[in-house]
């Protein structure tokens, strides 16, 4: 990372500082805020996020890496979760591993070389009567067909998926 | 937004704020009063009575007093909170706000499970409105009752749906679970008195306050009282959220969801798990047991395995989950679900002698009493009894050919 980019990001975990408080309990949703923009939390932020808060980087780390939707490796811009808990599985989660895997051209834990997508299985996610089901960023798309994979990466592409609102339902 | 099968609920028949007009018309001990008569018990699964853990707050001694709604929907086959936070999120804040008018806090935190972000802006929404219908604020109602609600998100972690790893998290640290006692009605968020409470719970204590603790009690079993929102997923016709009242039994439950045997045709059910991952599953021959405190307790998670399901995926399946899952506090829950998934793996080989079995089984029974929270306490059981059930279907197997 640049120089000027690490002011910059230093300067937006301030922000944040300021926004959430500084005390323990901002430390998650400061962690996601930088997740989501930067699609990784960086050792420069852990650093900077541990001196605002008064706390030990290790603690910012130990946190890091103990919830799932936060990773200190740098991931796609698109996350795909797919759900690998019994009900999704009974509905055919193999199958739509297996077409996201050949769609996205990487395995489940890569991220592809362009920065663009990272693939994930997830645990429940609490849409066992919709499966099977996946996340993609904030996104849920429910009884995803192997069909429709590719449709939902494109969206992707077109950069048009990121509806943080809404579940969408794959007819 | 997602469109959820359901029967008739009860929720839908409710005044809005009834509940709460009721309650705050009165002094918080009668609210205590009232959810204790009702005989409510916990939705989460756990089941404790939460007129009681109202009352050990309300009790306590504390600068500060906060109402936790725990939205960290996290077990395997369950999601009636999802439909309650999305069609019914007016009364889990109004279940809130009696719940803190009954222990005497200002402040509650909805805490929201990271793969229900898509919920978080229609939740907001709500706050706000009700900020503006002043049944949140200062003064709500004009009753001299001060109360505000704010989400917090989770990170994806299925352990903090154990109360304390919730606070934990909610304090920015790693969810793993405390030492209790002391309990959080005494020590909770901020060490200060706390009830966390499930989606499900606040929402039936709102319907309480609303309707009374009499029609309330009238319905369920004798130490089972009133409604569950049940979660039906898997080899089933019509899977969606049901109302049911305690005492039901599982056969009813299966033909509400549409199963076929009700049409007269062979029942094509093999097995049933009932309280998800950390639930039990209980084989066809069963489904004249009841969904009760009583007899099979659930949070509500029911998940049917059809004839041809091979009962050793389904607890290899949970296995993965926990191994997952588990915060790795402590040692049985770390590393005895990982020997216990090993040993299903030497089970698919067809390598798995009785003796070993027999081994693994007890400890899995370990597990149950040597983990530190309801994590590692229940992890073993869906393995426990698909063992029990099946032997004869999991051992000397055919390796699968890969």
């Amino acid at each position: 990372m640049l120089l000027t980019e690490q002011e910059k990001m230093r300067e937006e975990i301030r922000s944040l500082a300021e926004e959430y408080g500084k005390d323990h309990g901002s430390l998650i949703p400061i962690l996601r805020a930088i997740q989501k923009k930067y699609y990784y939390i960086s050792s420069v932020a852990m650093q900077e996020i541990a001196n605002l808060l008064g706390i030990h980087p290790i603690e910012v780390y130990s946190v890091v890496t103990f919830y799932s939707f936060l990773s200190e490796e740098p991931q796609g811009k698109y996350i795909f979760r797919l759900c690998e808990t019994i009900s999704c599985d009974m509905l055919g989660k193999d199958q739509i591993a297996r077409q996201l895997e050949n769609d996205l051209g990487i395995t489940f834990g890569e991220t592809s070389d362009d920065g663009m997508f990272t693939l994930l299985y997830t645990s429940c996610l609490g849409m066992c009567d919709q499966g099977p089901a996946m996340m993609v960023n904030d996104c849920i798309y429910t009884k995803v067909t192997a069909e429709k994979v590719s449709e939902i990466i494109a969206d992707c592409r077109k950069a048009c998926c990121c509806c943080e609102t809404t579940a969408k339902e794959v007819q | 937004m997602i469109e959820t099968k359901t029967n008739d609920l009860t929720f839908s028949t409710l005044d809005k704020d009834a509940g709460l007009k009721a309650a705050i018309g009165t002094k918080p001990a009668d609210v205590i009063g009232t959810i204790s008569d009702s005989a409510l018990k916990g939705r989460g699964g756990a089941g404790f009575p939460a007129g009681f853990k109202w009352k050990l707050a309300a009790e306590a001694e504390s600068d500060e007093k906060f109402v936790i709604c725990n939205a960290d929907e996290g077990e395997p086959g369950t999601f009636k909170d999802r439909l309650l936070l999305s069609d019914f999120a007016d009364l889990v804040f109004e279940g809130m706000t009696i719940g803190g008018f009954a222990i005497g806090a200002k402040s509650g935190i909805l805490y929201l499970r990271a793969e229900y972000t898509y919920l978080l802006a229609h939740l907001e929404d709500v706050l706000a409105k009700r900020r503006e219908e002043n049944l949140l604020g200062e003064n709500i109602l004009g009753k001299g009752f001060d109360f505000d609600i704010r989400i917090q998100m989770g990170a994806g972690a299925y352990i903090c749906g154990e109360e304390s790893a919730l606070i934990e998290s909610l304090e920015g640290q790693r969810g793993e679970p405390r030492n209790r006692p002391p309990f959080p009605v005494e020590d909770g968020f901020k060490h200060k008195a706390t009830i966390v409470n499930n989606v499900e719970t606040l929402c039936w204590a709102a319907a309480v306050m609303s309707k009374g603790a009499k029609w309330f009690k009238s319905a369920g079993t004798e130490q089972s009282a009133g409604f569950k929102l049940l979660s039906i997923s898997g080899d089933i016709a019509n899977p969606g959220v049901y109302e049911i009242e305690f005492g039901t039994k599982i056969s009813d439950i299966l033909h509400m969801a549409g199963c076929e045997c009700e049409k007269g045709t062979p029942c094509k059910v093999k097995a049933i798990q009932i309280g998800g991952a950390s639930g039990i599953c209980v084989p066809a021959k069963d489904i004249g047991r009841k969904i009760a405190f009583e007899d099979i307790a659930t949070g509500g998670s029911i998940i049917v395995f059809g004839q041809d399901r091979d009962m050793l995926h389904v607890a290899k399946n949970f296995l993965e989950f926990f191994v997952e899952e588990s915060c790795g506090q402590c040692t049985p829950c770390r590393e005895g679900n990982v020997v216990l998934l090993d040993g299903v793996e030497l089970l698919e080989e067809g390598k798995c002698s009785m003796k070993y079995l027999n081994e693994l089984v007890s400890l899995g029974e370990t597990m149950k009493v040597a983990s530190k929270c309801g994590l590692g306490q229940t992890s073993a059981r869906a393995f426990l009894s698909i063992v029990k059930h099946f032997k004869d279907e999991i051992m000397g197997r055919e390796p699968m050919s890969v």
